[in-house]
């Protein structure tokens, strides 16, 4: 879906995150939505209403479509938050438990 | 501009006057509802969607009764409009519960709900502790109190309830107005003439239930309207995974999962804008209550005027001046909407008054009350 | 819960938020500068102090313009706070923002100023086709944001859909990475240059911004990428993600690309929610097809203290947006008492003028590129509501039984109680009320916005206020 345009961006700091689990080390400066992409993921969650799969839409924070769970908390907007080294990501299915 | 005739015309298409329209449409008579405008006050909009009966009437017993009654409708009430247009109220009625944060407001709630038991046997409660409630909504915090619960509370949601008294009205031959608010009532030879802004109107009745306006149309119809305008904020949640299964005076869960905050009452006039220390302290309010809430975000919030009267009890009323126009106030308007519909509407239609209703004229209050605000 | 004061509160770093930080401050007055992003630079400036040489380079000349902008903020003495985001603006009766923030700054702010400049720019226009809600469908302004901000590409089966200089545009930047993409499905009907006719005398006042589209046209086409125009009848199809695009070329042929991206866009519209929620009155602009708020030409709108710049006012790009910057803060300043009128008036003639030529060709792009009604007006099965999937079909037989405007149609269906509060099913909402009900948009209205208008938690708006010892909870009888 995405691929990174300028091979030196293996030169650059990276962080290691899981997504669902897995680890991928990725550029620092990538949103979580950006990180997902990269590695393939076009989905990122299931609708709370019907459970269809969405994924990011706008990357500009005013779609609510990018939402992911991270570091244990639901419903955090992917393309507004920065990757951090060791952040947890995982797909936001359905409804938000409460804690 | 042609004259459309009605048998009734009802002024307002809230939830008084959607269920007393398609009351009365339903017997068979020819009804028109005269709605706002898009934006306008619209209680019916702004409402948290409780259908309760706990602590109401200390002061009053027959109201007490007539919620209690309605209660007891609702439930049949929401399955007609089903049948009817498929449209789901979300009625739901486990009972419903009162939180306390401070002991001496149980006490003082459990007296009341003690006195109001007594003189009447089916309006039943129980207390809870804090183990008790814990182990009816274990999300309660611990340090509550502890809180009341009775069986004759329940909620629904008043906004597809509307939309179901809509469509049930229109199938009834219920003439929808749109756009088409009151602009003056003209009691003429034992009829009415009713002029909105796009259309004429001649009708045998017509019943006054537009909110706040009432105020503004009352005296047309030589009825009163002591009514002033009182706000209150709500906020929602995203949806939430069910934790909540009864409602609550503060807090609620929708059948979606959303959350309703709430429970606060502002005397600022016709204002429904919102503030601050409100939406804090209704937040807090529920943090208190439910713990976990803290991490739910809330995704909307609005403010809503209701309508009260001096006492807060409704009024219903027939104008003795000019016989065929009535007046219907409230502020329970999900509460009560199937007695509205099953016991006010045939009344207007030409049927013999409830009992009940003789304890909600403006007789009650000592003089002839105006409106505080307008 | 920190508190800060000062003369003017800026929402939004893009140009329109640069260009007025660094005028207010040189008038002398104190600024905040409130943004949600990481960096300055808004949405087309996005990332451009950071981006890497050759990235900045493709993107080209239009985009590292912007970077002086960022200079001038960060030097300006301005309080720039990045990863903020305004929810509230409250009356009290001066303007008093509420915002979160992230970052290492984490928490609750509020702002307390004299003033407000709304610079929230703009947002794309929701174009609902089937299939739109699909993984794998975004918009072409948000792959051009994955460029910018994290150097990544669409792969080149991506199809660009929709009309507008930014499908050309992102084209072009690809093509100077060296990047293809699978081709351009071009909506823009094939008689829309007679519309555009009697705009483009007036329009060659902006020739430079005529001369750029026509360079990228032509390298598009160069390039050998299959561009479908006068397309029709768009749906994207897939089981879990898209997979295809089909659509009506302008021989009424259906054809089909196999594809796992598709881009739309159809333009952009203002992003009105802040202002809305303040109350701005807001007009329905017929030739643009979009609501815009009611703004003098110096910015203020409606509301005391609140001026509006930038694409957030009305589009009208990147450079008209930092002059219009410049010439609130001016209007900002004197109003404050810090510029008297008439240096206002000097100051501000030469970038009124400015801002007059940058605007001229508005008129052109928007009668060739406002999309018609028909696509402003999906098929019933359409998904209309992104949030809560409400159906056009839904609001069309509400609409029928005289539902009439969005608030109630949002009270009856739901559509616009989601967490994105109507910026994506607004407009075609009213739209579908004014198709059934014969009526304008503008007439018809729009959701009325309240605060928050982005997610606060519970937490957050309980620990937000220290209430005062007389705040009273209220009861009411019975």
């Amino acid at each position: 879906m995405f691929e990174p345009l300028i091979p030196s961006t293996a030169l650059l700091e990276r962080v290691r995150i899981h997504i669902d689990g897995t680890p991928h080390d990725v550029p620092a400066h990538y949103s979580v939505a950006a990180a997902m992409l990269a590695a393939g993921s076009a989905a990122c969650r299931t609708s709370a209403v019907s459970g269809a799969p969405r994924g990011p839409f706008c990357m500009m924070g005013v779609c609510f479509d990018c939402l992911v769970e991270i570091d244990g908390v639901p419903n955090v907007q992917g393309c507004m938050t920065p990757v951090a080294d060791g952040m947890q990501v995982r797909a936001m299915h359905g409804k938000a438990r409460l804690a | 501009m042609t004259v459309r005739r009605f048998d009734v015309v009802v002024a307002g298409g809230g939830l008084v006057g959607m269920a007393i329209a398609w009351g009365i449409a339903r017997l068979g008579q020819r009804v028109a509802v005269c709605d706002g405008d898009d934006i306008a006050f619209r209680a019916a909009r702004g409402n948290f969607g409780l259908v309760w009966v706990q602590g109401k009437g200390g002061r009053c017993l027959p109201y007490a009764r007539w919620s209690r009654e309605s209660s007891a409708r609702w439930h049949a009430f929401a399955a007609q409009l089903r049948r009817e247009t498929g449209v789901d109220c979300a009625f739901e009625r486990p009972g419903g519960i009162e939180l306390f944060e401070q002991r001496e407001e149980l006490d003082s709630a459990t007296d009341l709900l003690e006195s109001l038991r007594r003189q009447e046997a089916a309006l039943s409660y129980e207390v809870l502790d804090p183990a008790a409630l814990r182990r009816r909504i274990p999300a309660a915090s611990p340090s509550l109190a502890g809180a009341l619960w009775s069986p004759n509370d329940g909620h629904a949601n008043p906004l597809t309830t509307l939309r179901a008294m809509l469509q049930a009205f229109q199938q009834c031959g219920g003439v929808y107005l749109p756009r088409s608010e009151v602009a003056e009532i003209r009691p003429r030879a034992g009829r009415f003439e009713i002029d909105t802004r796009h259309a004429q109107l001649d009708a045998g009745r017509v019943v006054l239930a537009a909110g706040l306006d009432n105020a503004r149309l009352a005296s047309m119809v030589d009825l009163r309207a002591p009514i002033s305008p009182l706000r209150g904020q709500i906020m929602v949640t995203e949806r939430l995974a069910p934790f909540l299964d009864y409602p609550t005076l503060v807090v609620r869960q929708t059948p979606e999962g959303s959350v309703l905050l709430g429970d606060s009452a502002e005397d600022v006039g016709f204002d429904d804008g919102q503030t601050r220390p409100a939406m804090v302290d209704i937040a807090r309010r529920a943090r208190t209550a439910f713990p976990a809430l803290a991490h739910a975000r809330i995704v909307r919030a609005w403010g809503a005027l209701r309508i009260m009267t001096p006492d807060g009890l409704p009024v219903y009323e027939a104008s003795a001046t000019y016989p065929g126009a009535f007046i219907a106030i409230c502020h329970s308007g999900v509460t009560l909407a199937a007695t509205h519909a099953d016991l006010v509407a045939p009344w207007i239609a030409g049927g013999a008054a409830p009992a009940d209703l003789s304890a909600f004229t403006t007789a009650r209050f000592a003089a002839p009350t105006e409106a505080r605000h307008v | 819960m920190t508190r800060r004061q000062c003369d003017l509160l800026i929402v939004g770093a893009g140009p329109a938020g640069m260009a007025a930080a660094t005028a207010a401050r040189a008038a002398g007055l104190s600024v905040v500068v409130a943004d949600e992003g990481r960096a300055p630079g808004g949405q087309i400036y996005r990332n451009v102090a950071d981006a890497a040489a050759p990235l900045a380079q493709w993107l080209g000349a239009d985009y590292t313009t912007g970077r002086p902008l960022v200079d001038g903020l960060l030097a300006s003495g301005a309080h720039y706070l990045p990863r903020s985001v305004v929810w509230q603006v409250a009356f009290e009766p001066a303007p008093v923002a509420m915002l979160t923030q992230g970052g290492p700054a984490r928490g609750t702010l509020e702002i307390g100023a004299r003033a407000v400049l709304i610079a929230t720019g703009a947002q794309e226009r929701p174009w609902p086709v089937p299939g739109w809600t699909l993984p794998g469908v975004m918009g072409v302004g948000a792959a051009q944001t994955l460029l910018k901000a994290s150097g990544l590409a669409p792969s080149a089966d991506a199809v660009l859909a929709g009309s507008g200089p930014l499908l050309w545009l992102f084209a072009a930047q690809l093509l100077n990475a060296d990047r293809r993409v699978r081709a351009l499905v071009d909506t823009t009907p094939r008689d829309a240059w007679r519309r555009a006719l009697p705009h483009a005398l007036p329009a060659l006042r902006g020739a430079d911004y005529l001369l750029k589209g026509w360079r990228m046209l032509r390298a598009v086409r160069r390039a050998g990428i299959p561009v479908y125009r006068g397309a029709t009848d768009v749906r994207i199809d897939g089981e879990s993600r898209a997979e295809r695009i089909r659509f009506r070329d302008e021989d009424g042929i259906v054809q089909t690309l196999d594809t796992s991206l598709v881009l739309l866009h159809q333009g952009v519209i203002p992003s009105t929610q802040l202002a809305r929620s303040l109350g701005c009155a807001h007009e329905w602009d017929e030739s643009s097809a979009c609501w815009r708020p009611q703004c003098d030409a110096r910015g203020r709108s409606s509301v005391p203290h609140v001026w509006i710049a930038g694409d957030g006012a009305g589009i009208g790009g990147a450079r008209a947006a930092a002059l219009a910057g410049e010439v609130s803060a001016l209007d900002i300043a004197a109003q404050l008492g810090a510029l008297d009128t008439q240096r206002q008036a000097a100051r501000e003639r030469p970038v009124l003028r400015a801002l007059h030529r940058h605007r001229a060709v508005r008129p052109l792009l928007d009668a060739l590129y406002t999309p018609p009604a028909a696509l402003r007006r999906p098929d019933d099965d359409t998904i209309v509501c992104r949030c809560e999937e409400v159906t056009a079909g839904e609001i069309r037989r509400l609409a029928a039984l005289g539902c009439q405007g969005p608030n109630q149609m949002k009270a009856f269906t739901r559509c616009g109680m989601g967490p994105c509060q109507g910026r994506w099913c607004g407009t075609t909402v009213g739209e579908l009320i004014a198709d059934v009900q014969q009526r304008g948009v503008g007439d018809v209205g729009h959701y009325r916005i309240r605060a928050p208008i982005k997610p606060v938690t519970v937490g957050e708006m309980a620990d937000a206020l220290e209430l005062s010892n007389d705040f009273q909870r209220g009861e009411f009888p019975s």
